[in-house]
């Protein structure tokens, strides 16, 4: 016991002792987390488009007034020739243009109906998406606004419709900040880790200092344990640290048992230590590690589900994603702290990890060699 | 000159010795294309949702066809009373919920109204306020089906979406994974090689030989130049032969300017390596420093608009934003070198401005 003592006692004094690597460690992650939280939100808006009207009806001019007043779009620009408005698109400057062929309020008084065009930057499909839905959102309005004051009240009554009512629960003001707040803690908590850890041994290895350790009696798995609990331990206060930072700032609900979060966390946290050091371990130089560590945390980390969506991915990735530790731990932060959701709720989540770290930690140990 | 070749071709002896780094240097771009191709999409489908329908008439069946239908959801359960939806969000799966009263079709036929209710599990707003969205463009168009004779004067949109039709995903993850594939070889690569040398001792070595520190720095990152080019190649073929992604422009003009953000993306590597001793140190600072912000604040994966004004602010001092820009510009829209003029000075001034300071600091005496 008090071997592992002194190996946690040294990697915490080493850890410490430099002065770079301090913050770096705890000031950087939680000035990132108060950046990226801000900057990772897909609510739109400000699209910002141009009107192409050559039709200069009253009919016309209302319907740009229209996209004039929305909170969702800003007219950066005007003119009377559809190229010059693809032009400013090609440039990428706007993002739509609405265009209103001549003849628009003649047609649609006259005709019965009206032609107008949409043009959309698809580039991002997802945001073209949803310019369609605000921007036809409108156009109904619009055109609902225009039969109640040009048609007589009897034709109006027998146009049927279904009142929609919306909610949103547990956000119900759509704040995406609450939402990000738990997945990027677990990305920054997740790489300090990983690199800590995964940099560790080789770097022993690289400057010779493994050697000292591999001639004194020193057991496998008491060197492993000793390596693993100081990056534990910081980890965990990272987490706690970033918990606070996200309920003082970004003052994110946390509706559930606080117990189980730290709980989930102890067990993911040996999860992804131990593969860190198992990167270390077969590893020769630290830039190996680093490659090995980056190439699975990007893997890890874009299959989470912390910005797209797990269910919309294909099955077999699904499946495959089962094997993603940082999955399950997103999954059970975001359930506990923003719908309270209880032990029985996360225990397919949960249950998971904790196979994950047995086995992790027992090929860690395994795998470390006292041979230089 | 014969020295200074000498000494690059030891640091590609170096390179390619490390066959597990290599392997995975070029294993990355094609493993992670394919996720982005296959996997990663932020469009949403097949949604699970629940649905209380006490009525269960003529319309309310046709509204939840109609929806289900549509691929944008998948019917998870049917509820038996209006207390489950605390429940079924509870339990995790369930993401929209939809409450329909009763007499539906009664109400519509008598009073020419009827109402119902869409609840998004908002713990996740994006995916909630999307499928809100879907949800009611489906019932306006159902409302549209059935007013039809009797609507007049109707504005019909027609709506045309422009470099990519069919909305792909990928479109938007090809530019962004070159700028961010090609910051990591290059930056984080070169900072690490630096200063590897120096944590082991053997930048001694080379400073006390003939080559000029110039020369040694130059190559040092030559290989590195080479490695990302070879990469960005791979990516533009790969998202062309596999996805589908058209290269619309000049080719030349494009591996020209990957060629300027290689660059770039080296001199940031040796300042970095210039103001660190230690691998350890260098890693965190490329990574922790430079890849977040690579693929969060570049409009990689959050359009650059949507953010508050101060954080676009930071974007701006993000070369990758500039480099996703002028990609997306010449593969996508096809455009030439005068519509990104602007962004290529930009990454030249980073180039020389990053230079500059690696210059000043660089210390030709270690302690």
């Amino acid at each position: 016991m008090r071997t592992v003592l002194f190996i946690i006692q040294k990697e915490f004094l080493q850890v410490f002792r430099n002065r770079s690597m301090l913050p770096i460690i705890f000031i950087v992650p939680i000035v990132q987390l108060i950046i990226l939280v801000n900057a990772a939100t897909f609510e739109m808006k400000n699209v910002r488009m141009s009107v192409v009207d050559l039709d200069l009806s009253t009919t016309s001019r209302k319907l740009s007034d229209k996209f004039r007043g929305s909170a969702f779009f800003n007219i950066r620009h005007a003119s009377f020739s559809y190229h010059a408005a693809e032009n400013e698109m090609k440039k990428g400057n706007i993002d739509l243009i609405l265009n209103i062929p001549a003849g628009f309020e003649k047609d649609l008084i006259k005709e019965n109906h009206a032609k107008i065009q949409f043009i959309i930057n698809a580039i991002n499909g997802q945001t073209a998406g949803l310019t369609n839905a605000y921007s036809t959102m409108i156009l109904f309005d619009y055109n609902r606004e225009f039969l109640i004051e040009n048609l007589n009240p009897a034709l109006l009554a027998g146009i049927r419709g279904i009142q929609t009512d919306y909610s949103y629960w547990f956000n119900p003001k759509l704040n995406y900040k609450t939402y990000m707040v738990p997945g990027i803690l677990v990305l920054l908590v997740t790489i300090i880790g990983l690199l800590l850890s995964g940099m560790n041994i080789v770097r022993e290895k690289e400057i010779g200092t493994i050697e000292q350790i591999n001639v004194t009696p020193i057991k496998r798995i008491q060197f492993i344990t000793g390596k693993l609990t100081p990056f534990w331990i910081i980890a965990l206060f990272e987490l706690a640290f970033g918990l606070g930072i996200g309920k003082l700032l970004f003052n994110i609900p946390i509706e559930g048992s606080l117990w189980l979060i730290f709980l989930s966390a102890a067990v993911y946290l040996f999860v992804i230590l131990s593969f860190g050091l198992l990167i270390s371990t077969v590893t020769n130089t630290q830039q190996q590690a680093m490659l090995v560590a980056f190439f699975f945390m990007v893997i890890f980390i874009l299959m989470s589900g912390l910005f797209t969506s797990i269910e919309s991915m294909p099955a077999w990735a699904q499946m495959l994603d089962r094997l993603n530790p940082l999955m399950y731990f997103i999954m059970i932060m975001r359930m506990v702290l923003l719908k309270g959701s209880g032990f029985t709720d996360i225990s397919r989540y949960f249950w998971p990890l904790v196979i994950y770290a047995v086995c992790a930690v027992s090929l860690a140990i395994w795998r470390y060699r006292k041979v230089a | 000159m014969r020295r200074f070749w000498g000494f690059v071709i030891k640091e590609f002896f170096h390179i390619f010795r490390d066959y597990r780094s290599l392997l995975i240097l070029f294993g990355m771009p094609a493993v992670q294309l394919i996720l982005f191709g296959y996997v990663i999409t932020n469009e949403i489908k097949d949604a699970k949702i629940a649905i209380y329908d006490p009525s269960k008439d003529i319309v309310t069946r046709k509204i939840t066809d109609k929806l289900l239908s549509s691929g944008y959801f998948l019917l998870e359960r049917n509820l038996k009373s209006v207390s489950e939806v605390d429940l079924v969000f509870r339990h995790g799966n369930v993401k929209l919920v939809l409450i329909y009263e009763s007499g539906f079709a009664n109400k519509l036929d008598k009073f020419g109204k009827a109402r119902l209710q869409i609840i998004g599990d908002a713990s996740d707003p994006n995916t909630a306020n999307i499928l809100v969205n879907y949800a009611s463009g489906i019932i306006a168009n159902y409302l549209i089906s059935i007013n039809s004779e009797k609507v007049p004067m109707q504005i019909i949109p027609e709506v045309r979406m422009m470099y990519n039709g069919e909305l792909k995903g990928v479109y938007m993850f090809v530019p962004g994974l070159m700028a961010m594939l090609l910051m990591l070889i290059s930056a984080l690569m070169t900072s690490l090689s630096i200063t590897r040398e120096k944590e082991l001792g053997t930048m001694e070595l080379l400073l006390v030989s003939p080559l000029r520190p110039a020369q040694i720095i130059i190559g040092k990152v030559f290989p590195y130049v080479f490695l990302a080019f070879i990469n960005s190649c791979i990516i533009l073929v790969l998202g062309n032969t596999v996805f589908g992604v058209p290269v619309q422009g000049s080719i030349i003009l494009l591996l020209l300017e990957s060629l300027l953000y290689i660059c770039m993306a080296l001199s940031l590597g040796i300042l970095i390596s210039s103001v660190t001793s230690s691998q350890q140190i260098a890693m965190m600072i490329s990574l922790v420093a430079l890849m977040l912000p690579t693929i969060l604040l570049s409009g990689f994966i959050f359009p650059v608009e949507n953010m508050p004004w101060i954080l676009q602010v930071f974007c701006y001092a993000m070369p990758p934003k500039y480099f996703i820009t002028i990609i997306k510009s010449i593969m996508l829209k096809g455009t030439g070198i005068i519509y990104v003029w602007h962004e290529t000075s930009v990454l030249v001034g980073f180039t020389i401005f990053f230079l500059m300071l690696s210059v000043k600091k660089f210390n030709v005496r270690l302690s």
